[in-house]
């Protein structure tokens, strides 16, 4: 149960106060530097800004190399409510911005402004506020802000946040407690500036309305308890409180505790249980910036030690370097074995790693003590004596929090709340075996911090993994589905244009058939064979070409579309051509007789070919039957001959010469349709689509009377190239099958071919002259 | 008489509870079904989440799932010893110390692009697993530090090899304290 604001009020108001647990009376050491007072240092040839000086996040630098700065000028700016900005602190020239040494326990470098100063330390323009009471908070919350002031107490953090809140506040706390040994500058500050750490605190208790102010001052500062007595007493609302000399009475949980009997709660802020609290350097540092202006540049920092031979408080600019507030207080080497510099008090301080370390706006302590001052390391075992536990001002248990650290079991240390530590010392100081306590717990915590810094980092790594794993199934996803669609158009591109090639070539054969058909009539009255095939032929042959290779593409692409139909006329063409050969072959025999060829084999099949020849006559009519136009030659090549035969012997009687060269070239052509059969037969045997391109080169080398007949042909019958191209087909099937067995006949057949090309020769060159050209072009 | 009522009084007794506590198991079963495999989450909170691939499967997750169905723990180079023990006390098996053919332990490093050698060839941000690259083709590319994981994996695509890996600066956040301490007499 917390305990109320009337039993608090009461209990102050009867001079008695609440404790907290454990603490200790270490030797205070304070009289080395709090009977003189406040001096100023001489400003330093450089100061050293760095630029991020509390807690929270630095500023945007609003200046750059070279630049010339005035006293109180802003070197950085921030739209973050964190951040807090940093101002020159005193006239001059920006020489650098880079790294330097930070007023750190590690040292590591961070960034700071390295201002030349001219010594003339002119000030910039100042806007003091002195109607404070009329303006609105936030505008009296930007100047704070605006001034730089964060906590001068120690931890920096940013005054201005503390002091919007809008909880309803029950007590503002001025600390003016002091209780680490050495340490007198808030004593030497409440002395000598009690009337305006009292401007301080009218503002601050106009923006936060407290119900009551405390101004705590441990009892070992009377001069400074007088001083803010006498400021304080005409504002019934303020009480000046004594506290008890007690080690670490000053922490502000543990001065909550004493006044108020309220414990923050762990991760909590004093807020939380209705409290404010600043130090008074705050306060004075607020009444600066409201009633002058002026943005917090400087402090008072206590020189003490016994290394140093003029131990004061010291006004000092921020940035000050440690070496340059050395020189000036008589530092004694000698008296040090080591040179060796804390910032802060001897219980919560930190050895500086370098003489250029800076002075930043929580540093309120320099201390070089003479080696007489500082005891030896000597770590020893834990004795489990329990003596930590019992000064621990936090209730913790800080053996055990030692063993966990020591043995890095981390979790365990948390489990007994490492983070409420708040690295007092108290526990060190009065360890037996010299253990440093407090260094453990500080690793710890760095390790914990880290961890769960490194535990963030990887969860948001897996987010993004995650993510973009997602992300790129998405895409592929969706370039599936563009792939997908584009297959799909390009088909029915592909279909639609199919359809117009088809419609093209069908035009063209509709052209062609017109053409020729009109050809045909004409030629239908001519009456002489010889008369129509030498007059048909030159016309035929200029539209041959083209006309071939539609058909060819037509047969291709007909094919699928048109199987049953096809098949049927495949079959009925098929049938034909085995008559046809049949009747060839009968044809041969007289053939071979009149050419003197004789061979002993083919003579053996004559008798079984002269019962053909009966049987192949009529069907070769009906054949012809089915054309419009009389006296049509068939369309086998393989039969041309025997349309040729009816004139034999008289065309012996031409030029032995030119029928000898017009035979070779027949031989050449026969050859070729030899090839073209086999090539075919291959086609059959491969797909569809390929089928197209083997037959595009056959057709090239077609003989002309092969591309006569076809042209024929196509007068003939409805679908001639497929008649055509299944009869050879047939003829090839013929040979195929009979090949293995009777190849005797073969070469017969060769015989027979080369006799027949002699004749068509002689008789083409009966025919006509221009024909012979033709055929030599083809 | 009354023994056999005695015992189908138990029967029927005990066979009504049976339909009762199935239900209600059955219903939990349903209701309360957990869609993977708890361990694996578990698993993969404690990887570090690097994606680098050195364990040999492709991501964190897929090797908190190799190490769910009984994969060695000690595959992890980034995350070390510490996650092996970690895993170790996770699974209940003994911690082992980290098999060298994945890898060694290193410090934590941030890819660094030297930005005016870059081509602006995109690879490195397509090799990147957490999108830590930020640039654009024919453009200069430069690594999100903050989210750069050090996996490595930018390192190798790169054809102009202008990535650097480069340890990750301590900072006064980020320091852990050494164990000088200050020490203090009594005096008198």
């Amino acid at each position: 149960m917390q305990t109320s604001y009337e039993q608090i009020v009461h209990k102050i108001d009867s001079d008695e106060l609440w404790d907290f647990p454990g603490g200790i009376y270490p030797p205070e050491r304070k009289e080395i530097s709090n009977l003189q007072p406040i001096a100023t240092l001489p400003i330093p040839e450089k100061l050293y800004v760095t630029v991020k000086q509390h807690k929270g996040v630095e500023g945007n630098l609003i200046v750059e190399v070279g630049q010339q700065v005035l006293k109180g000028q802003a070197l950085s700016k921030s739209a973050n409510p964190f951040a807090v900005p940093i101002h020159a602190p005193t006239s001059g020239k920006i020489s650098a911005i880079r790294k330097h040494v930070s007023p750190h326990p590690s040292g590591i470098p961070e960034l700071s402004i390295e201002i030349e100063t001219d010594g003339q330390d002119t000030w910039t323009e100042l806007s003091p506020t002195l109607d404070y009471q009329n303006q609105p908070k936030i505008d009296l919350l930007t100047k704070i802000c605006d001034a730089g002031i964060s906590g001068m107490g120690g931890a920096g953090f940013p005054s201005h946040i503390k002091l919007s809140t809008s909880k309803k506040v029950e007590f503002l706390i001025i600390n003016g407690v002091e209780c680490e040994p050495y340490i007198t500058s808030d004593d030497r500050l409440m002395r000598e500036h009690a009337w305006q750490i009292r401007q301080g605190i009218d503002v601050l208790t106009h923006m936060v309305q407290p119900q009551q102010v405390f101004i705590a001052i441990e009892k070992n500062k009377p001069e400074a308890i007088e001083a803010l007595q006498i400021a304080c007493r005409e504002n019934p609302l303020y009480q000046v409180v004594e506290i008890p000399t007690k080690y670490p009475s000053g922490g502000e949980k543990q001065l909550i505790q004493i006044l108020t009997n309220r414990e923050v709660p762990a991760q909590g802020l004093p807020i939380d249980v209705g409290v404010i609290s600043h130090n008074v350097g705050t306060c004075f540092a607020v009444a600066d910036a409201i009633f002058s202006g002026k943005p917090l540049i400087q402090r008072v920092t206590t020189v003490t030690g016994e290394a140093v031979s003029k131990p004061a408080n010291y006004w000092t600019l921020i940035g000050t370097p440690i070496k340059h507030i050395l020189n000036e207080c008589g530092y004694q080497a000698s008296s040090q074995k080591q040179a060796r510099a804390i910032i802060g008090g001897p219980m919560m301080g930190f050895t500086v790693t370098d003489e250029l370390v800076p002075i930043i706006k929580t540093s309120n302590c320099v201390l070089v003590p003479a080696d007489s001052e500082m005891a030896e390391l000597n770590e020893q075992a834990c004795i489990r004596c329990g003596a930590c536990a019992d000064v621990c001002p936090a209730g913790l248990l800080p053996q055990q929090l030692f063993w966990h650290a020591k043995a890095k079991e981390l979790d365990k240390a948390q489990e007994y709340n490492l983070f409420d530590c708040i690295e007092c010392g108290a526990c060190a100081y009065v360890c037996p075996s010299e253990i440093p306590l407090v260094h453990y717990y500080r690793v710890a915590k760095a390790d914990i911090r880290n961890e769960l810094d490194e535990k963030q980092q990887a969860d948001k790594a897996r987010e993004r993994f995650e993510k973009r794993a997602a992300r790129l199934k998405a895409e592929q996803a969706a370039r599936d589905e563009k792939h997908r669609l584009a297959a799909e158009a390009r088909k029915q591109a592909m279909e639609s244009k199919g359809n117009n090639a088809k419609d093209k070539i069908a035009a063209a054969l509709a052209r062609a058939k017109a053409k020729k058909q009109g050809l045909a009539a004409a030629d239908s009255n001519l009456d002489t064979k010889s008369e129509i095939n030498s007059q048909k032929t030159p016309p035929i042959e200029s539209n041959d070409e083209p006309t071939q290779k539609h058909e060819i593409v037509d047969a291709a692409t007909e094919k699928p579309s048109a199987s049953s139909n096809q098949r049927v006329q495949a079959a009925i063409a098929r049938a034909k051509a085995k008559k046809a050969a049949v009747a060839t072959k009968s044809n041969q025999t007289p053939e071979i007789t009149t050419e003197q060829e004789k061979s002993s084999s083919g003579s053996l099949n004559i008798e079984n070919q002269d019962e053909n020849i009966v049987e192949s006559k009529p069907i070769v009519h009906e054949a012809t039957k089915v054309s419009d136009v009389p006296r049509t030659v068939v369309q086998q090549d393989t039969k041309k001959p025997e349309q040729e035969s009816v004139s034999p012997s008289h065309e012996e009687n031409s030029d032995n010469q030119i029928s000898q060269n017009i035979a070779e070239q027949k031989q050449a052509k026969v050859a070729a349709a030899v090839a073209k059969a086999k090539a075919k037969r291959e086609a059959q045997k491969k797909a569809k689509a390929s089928e197209i391109q083997i037959t595009k080169p056959l057709a090239k080398e077609k003989s002309l009377a092969n591309e006569k007949t076809l042209a024929q042909v196509e007068q003939l019958a409805e679908d001639p190239n497929n008649q055509q191209e299944s009869s050879s087909k047939q003829n090839i099937e013929h040979s195929a099958i009979e090949d293995p067995l009777v190849t005797k006949k073969r070469r017969i057949a060769v015989a027979v071919a080369k006799a027949k090309a002699k004749r068509q020769a002689e008789k083409t060159v009966e025919n006509s002259a221009p024909k012979e050209n033709k055929e030599d072009k083809s | 008489m009354s023994l056999s009522l005695a015992i189908l009084t138990a029967l029927l007794a005990l066979g009504i509870l049976a339909i009762i506590f199935g239900s209600i198991l059955g219903f939990a079963a349903i209701k309360f079904k957990v869609e993977s495999d708890p361990l694996v989450d578990q698993i993969d909170e404690i990887l570090p989440q690097t994606q680098c691939g050195q364990c040999g499967y492709p991501g964190c997750k897929p090797y908190a799932e190799a190490i769910a169905n009984g994969d060695e723990i000690n595959k992890c180079p980034p995350g070390g010893e510490a996650t092996i023990k970690k895993l170790a006390d996770l699974m209940g098996v003994e911690a082992k110390s980290l098999d060298a053919a994945h890898g060694q332990e290193d410090v934590k490093k941030v890819a660094y692009i030297r930005e005016d050698e870059c081509i602006g060839c995109t690879k490195c941000i397509q090799a990147c697993p957490v999108d830590a690259i930020l640039g654009a083709a024919k453009q200069m590319h430069t690594v999100i530090k903050d989210e750069c994981t050090g996996c490595d994996l930018c390192v190798e695509p790169c054809p102009v090899d202008c990535i650097d890996m480069v340890p990750v600066e301590n900072n006064t956040a980020s320091w852990r304290w050494k164990l000088d301490a200050i020490p203090i007499k009594q005096v008198n």
